[in-house]
């Protein structure tokens, strides 16, 4: 594979966010995925949440595991500093990142195969420890980079692209988060970037453990009849709770509400999130419904999308450990190192 | 039933012991008895009388039940390592009682508890016997099942007290220590101290032929372990960081960096924490969390044994091929394997050297003591942001888990952290070119910039894939090579860095030389001057760190054979002198121990002078150097 970089000529008339970045600003080297992949689209939507949110791209940090979705980090943000792991362990480096500066926004994008088979256990414990940052996990039920075999997303009775039926039982990644304590949990779509833009920008406004499964299907080993994480099925079987505005502390609400039931929740930072309901029903302060409502669902077919979870009222891993508020990456010798003096004292005491 | 005495000297086919600060008393006891607080005193009043000791834990992967015994070495000469052999030995455990008999010297003692007779024959006619009926005692005297137990162990200490002379204010002083705001608990372990030694005083022959006579040879020394000196090395060399997996015996590495930081580590005016310590879901988790923080910027470290560095392995390889600072503390136990969980050796420097798939060297530090444990964290630290990539401290649980005599910790306010290369926002504005890779200085090692620094410049993305000097991937085999020979150039770099081996030389010049490295410490010194004793006279170098330096080449080429002293069965210190310095391995002979018991000079000792003789090397004590030395 070569490494292709992009121009960085922009044209004259591209519209600047209102800390004068273009859209072209958040972008990074040009993909080397499949064309068509799912996983373009979600960066993408990555991109443009971003840029929507006027977030200077260094203060971003991106990270991942190993595998088609692991890579994509590369193909935004090129002015971030990105960290390509090993697989399945790109939880703990985000969770160790995190601790040594907290002032980045941290980005995790992850893969079925490298979430829920080699990585589950970090998966896990990144959600019951309430590190903040924005988990994607780009779900295609498949490992593309070793040629399509089943991951363990793949629903039971999916058929690979060879014919051969899943017999495994599925993870579902949102059940699990939800069960694990991670405070804000979405479902998307890869190619309904409308849903997903204002998810991310939510999630990015998140204090604690965010996580989005996006359904991304697979052009080359997992778009095919008998999948369940093809286009096709995915858009037929698609059954969204609600349609998320996302409205930063900064700016008046504008957004019209009329058409619908609609409920806000307000975060930490100040942002409120509008949710349009479509299904009148739907609780998404309620943890408990949630995962009621997804299983019962998912029993039926459907693949929920939306926003499934949030808690208003969050603390990440630094408000349990009681960190400092500065970034522990600039402390010094001064704070850090008690000196002679003290050494000396603690001789004397151990003799 | 009577109390059985002191035997008479007559009734002991050998002439029982006689000795000044110098012997080993070693007790048996049950797992989770509550001894080991009772047998801390017992050591550190013998050091507050001005004697060194050196105390060992020897305990099984239980929690209750299980043997245990402490064994504690009392040397005026200040000889810290295992002497092996047993000269009293307090038997308080019938499960090991005939394996615990036989570990007594001829002519030397035995203490148990004879509420119970016991039949001749369950004895030696080479050792004096001396039986105190502490279980009745504690029957008599106390009514609660715990305290019964608990202080059986403060009455043989109190019996102790007498029959080896040990200054019972000592004791009373460090009960009181102990005790400090619990004055409740205070009495009634001074008043079962005091029945002991009364005991002892009344019936038994006090005291015996071992005695504790007060000197002043402990100097300004500290009574430490390892583990803890390590962690507060990580205090004071600035990590802010821990992860880390529960594991004997690195455990307590990270248990005391908590307590270190407690005290250290909260601002005094936020109440906020300068540290973050997790207790990860395992070590796969631990390693991770800390090249992450590595990575942006912090300083972070994780303490882990074999069976941990197994599961870090992709992850250090990561370190090493994305150059990423990352320290680790290896208490290394018994392997392969589950191995021996609570029993020592050196058998992880291979899986350290070169941890990874693909090629991949590892800078290793050997510290001998708990004051270079302290030390080599410390400098691991700086030496992991320095060279950017993994550094090991290689401790083992004899050094980590027994309290150490050591000299006292140092620190000079002048040093400063060194950070290693990071381009600054100011450097990167000023149009100073930033390639990650990229060899600016030709040490082979690269600039980095932390994530965030700079809106435009300096970001660059990481990866464990091939990549050129400006981070961009490739897997052009130029472009590889380039950046492996880099790598190599960095490793170079690090002999210089890395902490100089210690020359022991002889008294005379010798054909000998002999490497050893960390907790062979000990033994190896009292085993040098043993030889000499014997006339035979070996140069010694103390290894401290990997990669080697020049001057290791050299002690080998000036020597006709080299003694390589390692506590492991294949030689693994040997093998990478041979392997990664090109040494002819028929120059080095190895002695090898590695039944999980720390090491003994008499073990060093009698191989070398084995060997020696094997060589058929006429010792130069016949000669007239040797006697001219006894003259002087």
């Amino acid at each position: 594979m070569t490494y292709l970089a992009k121009p960085r000529l922009h044209h004259p008339t591209l519209p600047l966010n209102k800390i004068g970045f273009t859209r072209r600003d958040y972008e990074g080297q040009i993909s080397t995925l499949c064309a068509g992949c799912g996983h373009d689209s979600i960066s993408a939507s990555l991109i443009q949440a971003c840029w929507e949110l006027d977030i200077e791209p260094h203060r971003i940090a991106k990270l991942s595991g190993i595998g088609c979705s692991s890579k994509t980090p590369d193909y935004l943000l090129g002015n971030s500093h990105g960290f390509n792991t090993v697989h399945g362990r790109m939880p703990s480096v985000l969770t160790g990142a995190n601790l040594a500066n907290r002032d980045l926004i941290y980005l995790g994008v992850s893969g079925d195969g490298d979430s829920a088979s080699i990585g589950l256990g970090q998966f896990a414990h990144v959600m019951r420890r309430g590190v903040n940052m924005t988990y994607i996990l780009e779900n295609n039920g498949v490992y593309g980079l070793t040629k399509g075999q089943f991951s363990a997303t793949a629903d039971a009775g999916s058929k690979s692209k060879r014919g051969v039926a899943n017999t495994d039982a599925p993870v579902d990644t949102v059940s699990l988060a939800l069960l694990l304590g991670a405070t804000y949990v979405a479902r998307s779509f890869s190619g309904d970037k409308k849903q997903l833009v204002p998810l991310v920008k939510a999630a990015l406004a998140h204090r604690g453990a965010a996580f989005i499964d996006v359904v991304s299907p697979c052009v080359a080993f997992n778009n095919h009849v008998g999948s369940t994480k093809s286009y096709d099925y995915v858009r037929e079987h698609n059954d969204a709770v609600n349609r998320l505005d996302f409205i930063s502390g900064r700016e008046p609400i504008h957004v019209d509400y009329a058409e619908g039931e609609a409920v806000s929740v307000a975060q930490h930072d100040g942002t409120v999130l509008r949710l349009r309901k479509i299904d009148r029903g739907y609780d998404p302060t309620n943890r408990i419904a949630a995962m009621h409502y997804i299983q019962q669902h998912q029993a039926a077919g459907e693949v929920v999308t939306g926003l499934l979870f949030v808690a208003a009222e969050t603390e990440d891993l630094h408000a349990h450990l009681n960190t400092a508020d500065v970034p522990f990456n600039t402390l010094g010798a001064k704070q850090l190192c008690p000196g002679r003096a003290a050494l000396d004292k603690l001789n004397a005491s151990l003799r | 039933m009577p109390h059985q005495k002191t035997r008479k000297e007559g009734s002991v086919s050998a002439k029982p012991l006689q000795a000044v600060n110098d012997f080993v008393v070693k007790f048996a006891n049950i797992n989770g008895s509550g001894s080991a607080s009772a047998n801390e005193l017992f050591a550190r009043s013998i050091l507050r009388m001005g004697v060194p000791i050196s105390p060992r834990n020897i305990f099984p992967s239980n929690i209750q039940g299980l043997p245990t015994w402490y064994e504690v070495r009392v040397s005026e000469s200040g000889w810290l390592g295992r002497r092996g052999g047993v000269d009293l030995m307090v038997a308080m455990n019938p499960q090991t009682w005939d394996k615990d008999l036989q570990e007594i010297e001829p002519g030397g003692y035995l203490f148990y508890d004879n509420s119970k007779p016991l039949p001749r024959s369950k004895f030696r006619d080479d050792i004096t016997v001396i039986g105190m009926p502490l279980t009745e005692m504690c029957n008599a005297n106390y009514t609660d099942s715990r305290e019964k137990q608990l202080f059986k162990n403060i009455i043989y200490l109190g019996a102790l007290s007498a029959l080896l002379g040990i200054d019972a204010g000592e004791i009373a002083q460090l009960i009181g220590e102990q005790y400090k705001g619990k004055e409740k608990l205070l009495k009634p372990n001074l008043n079962a101290l005091q029945m002991g030694r009364d005991f002892a005083r009344a019936k038994l022959a006090c005291p015996i032929g071992l005695r504790v006579e007060r000197r002043d040879s402990v100097g300004d020394r500290i009574f430490i372990e390892g583990n803890a000196a390590a962690a507060l090395g990580c205090v004071y060399g600035g990590a802010t960081v821990c992860a880390w997996y529960p594991i004997t015996p690195s455990s307590s590495v990270a248990e005391a960096f908590t307590r270190w930081c407690q005290k250290f580590r909260v601002d005094a005016a936020s109440g906020k924490n300068n540290f973050a310590i997790v207790q990860a879901e395992d070590e796969l988790a631990s390693i991770g969390m800390v090249v992450g923080a590595g990575w942006n910027g912090a300083r972070a470290f994780t303490a882990t044994s074999g069976p941990g560095i197994s599961l870090m392995t992709e992850f250090i390889g990561l370190a090493y091929f994305a150059e990423i600072p990352v320290t680790i503390i290896n208490v290394q136990r018994g392997g392969p394997s589950t191995g021996m969980p609570t029993r020592t050796q050196q058998a992880d420097i291979i899986a350290c050297a070169y941890a990874s798939h693909g090629d991949t060297k590892h800078v290793l530090l050997f510290p001998e003591d708990p004051k270079e444990c302290f030390e080599h964290a410390a400098a691991a630290l700086d030496l992991a942001d320095r060279l950017q990539t993994p550094v090991f401290v290689m401790t083992d649980l004899d050094i980590g888990m027994n309290q150490r005599l050591c000299a006292p910790l140092e620190w000079d306010d002048r040093r400063v952290f060194d950070r290693g290369k990071v381009m600054t926002r100011e450097e990167l504005d000023s149009g100073k070119d930033f390639g990650r890779f990229l060899d600016v200085d030709g040490d082979g090692i690269p600039y980095r910039t932390y994530p965030g620094t700079h809106p435009t410049r300096g970001g660059f993305f990481t990866r464990g894939t091939t990549k050129d000097r400006y981070a961009r991937y490739s897997e052009e085999g130029p472009v590889y090579v380039d950046n492996v020979q880099r790598l190599l150039r960095k490793f170079e770099t690090a002999k210089a860095l890395v902490p100089k081996p210690v020359l022991t030389p002889a008294k005379y010049p010798a054909r000998f030389g002999a490497i050893y490295f960390g907790s062979t410490s000990p033994a190896m010194q009292e085993a040098l001057e043993a030889l000499a004793e014997l006339g035979i006279y070996v140069n010694a170098l103390r290894v401290r760190a990997f990669p080697f330096q020049d001057e290791v080449f050299d002690f080998v080429a000036s020597h006709s054979k080299v003694f390589v002293v390692e506590q492991n069965r294949d030689a693994q210190l040997k093998t990478l002198l041979v392997n990664d310095a090109g040494i002819n391995p028929a120059s080095l002979i190895p002695i090898l121990h590695y039944d999980g018991t720390p090491i003994t000079a008499r073990f060093i000792t009698s191989e070398i002078g084995r060997l020696v003789a094997a060589l058929n090397v006429r010792p130069i004590k016949t000669g007239k150097i040797g006697k001219t030395d006894k003259a002087a």
